[in-house]
C-alpha cells in the first residue's frame, strides 16, 4: 500500500474519536443559537464536563456516574450564562468569555491533584459485523457509547427542531422573540432551557474527551474546542446534520495531524497542531456566503458582519 | 422594578430616609460595581470554606500581600501594564462596532516580532532598540488583527470567531519559533530564546519588577482619551459604530474606519507583547501571557470601553490576579483561585448593572 493510502485511511479512522467531543459542543451551541442566543462559554462548559467527569470517575470508579457529573457540570455552568444574559440582559459575548475564564479557574483549582492520573474510563464497544467493514467500520463502529449516542443525536435533533411543537417554538424565539411572545410562547423560559441544555450537551462532550477518549485530565485540555464548535455551527448553517460534517472535518484535521506526526513529517509539530484551527478558519472564509441567509434573525444583532 | 429591592426583602420596612440613601447608592454605577465585588468576595469566601480553608485567614493574607506590601503593589503595577494595553485593544474596535477577542493572539505575535528585532538587529543603543521593538510589536499585532478585519470585509467572516481561532494559531506560532529555530543553544533544552541584550530591556524601577514599560499604557491611554473625546476621528468612529449605514450616507469611509480601528487595537495588543518580553521575561518563551488578552477584553467591558474607567477595571483584575499568586505562596491555594475570583467579580458586576432594555 502506498504511503498516501495509509495516511488517508489513518486520517479517516482517527477522525471520529477527536470529533465526538466537538460534535457534542456543536449540538449544544446549535440549540443555543437556534433560540437566538450565543454562548462563548461553550469552551468553559466543555472544560467543566471534562474536569468533573474525570474527577467523578476517578473517585467512584464508575464511568457512567462520571459522564452524568460532566453533563451536570456543563449544564450548571451554562445556567450562569443563561441567567445573566436573559434576566440581566448582559452582553452575551463578554458573559460567555467570563464564563470560560471562570471555568478555567475552577477546573484548574479542583483538578490540580488529578493531573496526570489515569482512569479506566469508557471502553470502545465493537459492533459485530459493522466493525468489519474496511476503513469505515474501523472508523465508526469501534467507538465508546457516547460516540454512538452522538451519531443518533444529530438526526434526532434535526427531527425535534424541524417537526415538533417545542422545536418550532424554539426556532420562532430565535427568529423573533417578540412575535413568539405575542403567539403565546415564553421566550425567556425557552431560551433558558436551550442554553442550559446546550451547556449540558457540551459537558457531555467534555466528559467524552476526558473519560472516553484520553482517559486523562490536564488543565485546559479542551484547547479551544468550544470556540471551534461556535465556528462549526456557522459553517453548518445552523443544521445539526451539516454540523456533524463540520465536527468530523475537525476530527479529520486532528487525525491527519497525528498521522503526519507519526510519519515523522519534517515540520514542527506545532505547525501541524495549527491544522484544526486553520482549517476551521479556512472553511469559514470559503463557506460563509450562505451564512447571512441561514442565520437566525435573533443572532444578527450580535454576529453582524456588514 | 429595581432587582436589588427584590433581593432585599426587608427593604420596604426601612425608614424612608434610609431607603432614599439606598436608592442613591444603587443609582451610582460605581457603587453597584463595589457591591458586586463585595458579593463576589463573599461567594469566594464560601467556596474557600467548602474546600477546607479558613476564608478570613486567606483574605487577610491576600490583603496583606497585595495592598499592604510594596512588593504586592509593584506586582499589581506590573500586571496592569499589559492589561491596560489589551483592554484598549478591545475598546478601540468596539467604538466602530467590532469585537476584538484576539488580544491574546495579537499579544503573542507582537512579542514574536519584537523578539525578532531584539535577537537579529542588536544595536546596543537603548533609545534605538526599545522604540524599534515597540514598532515591530505594534506592526505584528496590527497585521495579525488586520487579517480578521479583512476576512470580515471580503468574506463576511465574523471577527469574534476569526480572532478567537487566530489566538490558538498565534500561540502555536510562537511555539514553532521557540522550540525550533530560535531556541537558545546554551539553554539546556528549555524552549527559551537567547536572552536579550541590555539595550533591549526596559530598565526596572526601584529594584522591583515594575519597569519603564509602564509608559506604553500611559501614553496609549492618553492618546485614546484625546482621540475618542476631542477629535473628529473619535466622533466619526462613534458614528460608524452606532449606525454604519447612516455613517456611510454621510460620506464617512466606514470600511476604512473599521479596518483602521481593528489594526490600531491589534497594534496596542502587540505592544503589550513587546512590553512583556522586554520588561519581564527578557527572552521569548511559551506562555508569556496567561489569559492577559481575554482579561483585558473583560476589563474593557467592565469599564464600558471608557479609557479612564479602564484604569480602575484593570487595577481590580490585577489585584485579584496577584492575590491568586499570594494565596498560592501563603495559604497553599492553587493560583487559579485568582481566576475564580475574577470570574465571580465579572458575573456580579456585569449582572448588577442597571438593565437598560428589559428582555422579553
Amino acid at each position: 500500500m502506498s504511503t498516501f493510502w495509509l495516511v488517508a485511511s489513518g486520517t479517516l479512522t482517527g477522525a471520529v474519536g477527536p470529533g465526538i467531543s466537538v460534535l457534542y459542543a456543536v449540538y449544544g451551541e446549535l440549540i443555543t443559537e437556534r433560540a437566538g442566543r450565543i454562548n462563548l462559554g461553550m469552551e468553559g462548559c466543555l472544560l467543566m464536563g471534562a474536569c468533573f467527569g474525570f474527577l467523578t470517575t476517578a473517585e467512584t470508579g464508575s464511568a457512567g456516574l462520571g459522564v452524568l457529573a460532566g453533563m451536570a457540570a456543563g449544564g450548571l455552568a451554562s445556567s450562569i450564562h443563561a441567567c445573566l444574559v436573559i434576566y440581566r440582559n448582559t452582553n452575551q459575548l463578554a458573559t460567555g468569555l467570563a464564563l470560560t475564564l471562570f471555568a478555567g479557574g475552577v477546573t484548574a483549582y479542583v483538578g490540580r491533584d488529578y493531573v496526570d492520573s489515569i482512569i479506566e474510563g469508557l471502553n470502545p464497544i465493537v459492533i459485530p459485523g459493522l466493525a468489519d467493514i474496511p476503513v469505515l467500520g474501523e472508523a465508526l463502529f469501534r467507538q465508546d457509547i457516547l460516540a454512538y449516542m452522538a451519531y443518533a443525536l444529530g438526526p434526532l435533533m434535526w427531527f425535534v427542531l424541524q417537526y415538533t411543537r417545542w422545536g418550532l417554538s424554539l426556532r420562532a424565539v430565535g427568529e423573533n422573540a417578540a412575535v413568539a411572545f405575542a403567539a403565546g410562547r415564553n421566550p425567556a423560559v425557552l431560551q433558558l432551557t436551550a442554553i442550559i441544555l446546550g451547556g449540558a450537551l457540551a459537558g457531555l462532550g467534555g466528559a467524552q474527551l476526558s473519560v472516553g477518549l484520553t482517559h486523562t485530565w490536564s488543565e485546559g485540555m479542551t484547547a479551544g474546542r468550544g470556540f471551534i464548535a461556535v465556528a462549526l455551527v456557522i459553517f453548518g448553517l445552523w443544521s445539526p446534520l451539516r454540523g456533524m460534517v463540520g465536527a468530523f472535518l475537525f476530527g479529520g484535521a486532528v487525525g491527519l495531524q497525528l498521522q503526519l506526526q507519526a510519519l515523522g513529517a519534517p515540520v514542527s509539530p506545532f505547525l501541524l497542531d495549527m491544522l484544526p484551527y486553520a482549517l476551521t478558519l479556512g472553511v469559514l472564509a470559503i463557506w460563509t456566503g450562505a451564512a447571512d441567509r441561514a442565520m437566525p434573525e435573533g443572532l444578527k444583532g450580535i454576529l453582524r458582519t456588514g | 422594578m429595581n432587582p436589588m429591592n427584590r433581593l432585599l426583602r426587608f427593604y420596604p420596612a426601612l425608614p424612608p430616609s434610609l431607603q432614599r440613601l439606598g436608592d442613591d447608592f444603587l443609582r451610582q454605577s460605581a457603587s453597584r460595581a463595589a457591591f458586586g465585588v463585595a458579593l463576589a468576595l463573599a461567594v469566594f469566601a464560601i467556596l474557600l470554606l467548602v474546600s477546607g480553608h479558613d476564608p478570613a485567614d486567606a483574605l487577610l493574607e491576600a490583603w496583606k500581600g497585595v495592598i499592604g506590601s510594596s512588593f504586592g503593589l509593584s506586582e499589581v503595577g506590573v500586571t496592569m501594564i499589559p492589561l491596560v494595553l489589551t483592554a484598549l485593544a478591545t475598546a478601540i474596535p468596539t467604538r466602530v462596532g467590532l469585537v476584538n477577542v484576539g488580544g491574546e493572539g495579537q499579544l503573542y505575535i507582537g512579542a514574536l516580532t519584537a523578539t525578532g528585532v531584539a535577537l537579529f538587529f542588536p544595536t546596543g543603543h537603548i533609545w534605538l532598540m526599545l522604540p524599534v521593538m515597540a514598532l515591530a510589536g505594534c506592526a505584528g499585532g496590527g497585521l495579525w488583527a488586520a487579517t480578521a478585519a479583512l476576512l470580515r470585509h471580503w468574506r463576511g467572516v465574523n471577527e469574534v470567531i476569526s480572532t478567537l481561532l487566530a489566538n490558538y494559531i498565534a500561540i502555536l506560532l510562537v511555539n514553532v519559533f521557540v522550540f525550533g529555530p530560535w531556541k537558545n543553544p546554551q539553554g539546556l533544552g528549555y524552549p527559551y530564546t537567547t536572552p536579550f541584550e541590555v539595550a533591549a530591556i526596559f530598565p526596572a524601577i526601584a529594584e522591583t519588577r515594575f519597569h519603564w514599560g509602564f509608559l506604553a499604557p500611559v501614553i496609549s491611554l492618553f492618546v485614546c482619551y484625546v482621540i475618542f473625546n476631542h477629535t473628529l476621528w473619535g466622533f466619526k468612529m462613534r458614528a460608524v459604530g452606532g449606525n454604519p449605514s447612516a455613517a456611510r450616507r454621510r460620506g464617512i469611509a466606514v470600511n476604512k474606519y473599521v479596518i483602521a480601528a481593528m489594526i490600531a487595537g491589534g497594534g496596542l495588543a502587540g505592544i503589550a507583547g513587546m512590553v512583556e518580553v522586554s520588561g519581564i521575561h527578557h527572552d521569548l518563551r511559551p506562555g508569556i501571557s496567561d489569559n492577559l488578552g481575554y482579561l483585558g477584553l473583560l476589563a474593557s467591558w467592565l469599564a464600558g470601553h471608557n479609557p479612564v474607567v479602564i484604569i480602575a477595571a484593570c487595577f481590580l483584575i490585577a489585584v485579584f490576579l496577584v492575590a491568586g499568586d499570594v494565596l498560592q505562596l501563603s495559604v497553599g491555594l492553587p493560583s487559579a483561585a485568582g481566576l475564580v475570583l475574577i470570574g465571580l467579580a465579572l458575573f456580579f458586576v456585569l449582572g448588577l448593572r442597571r438593565v437598560e432594555r428589559q428582555a422579553l
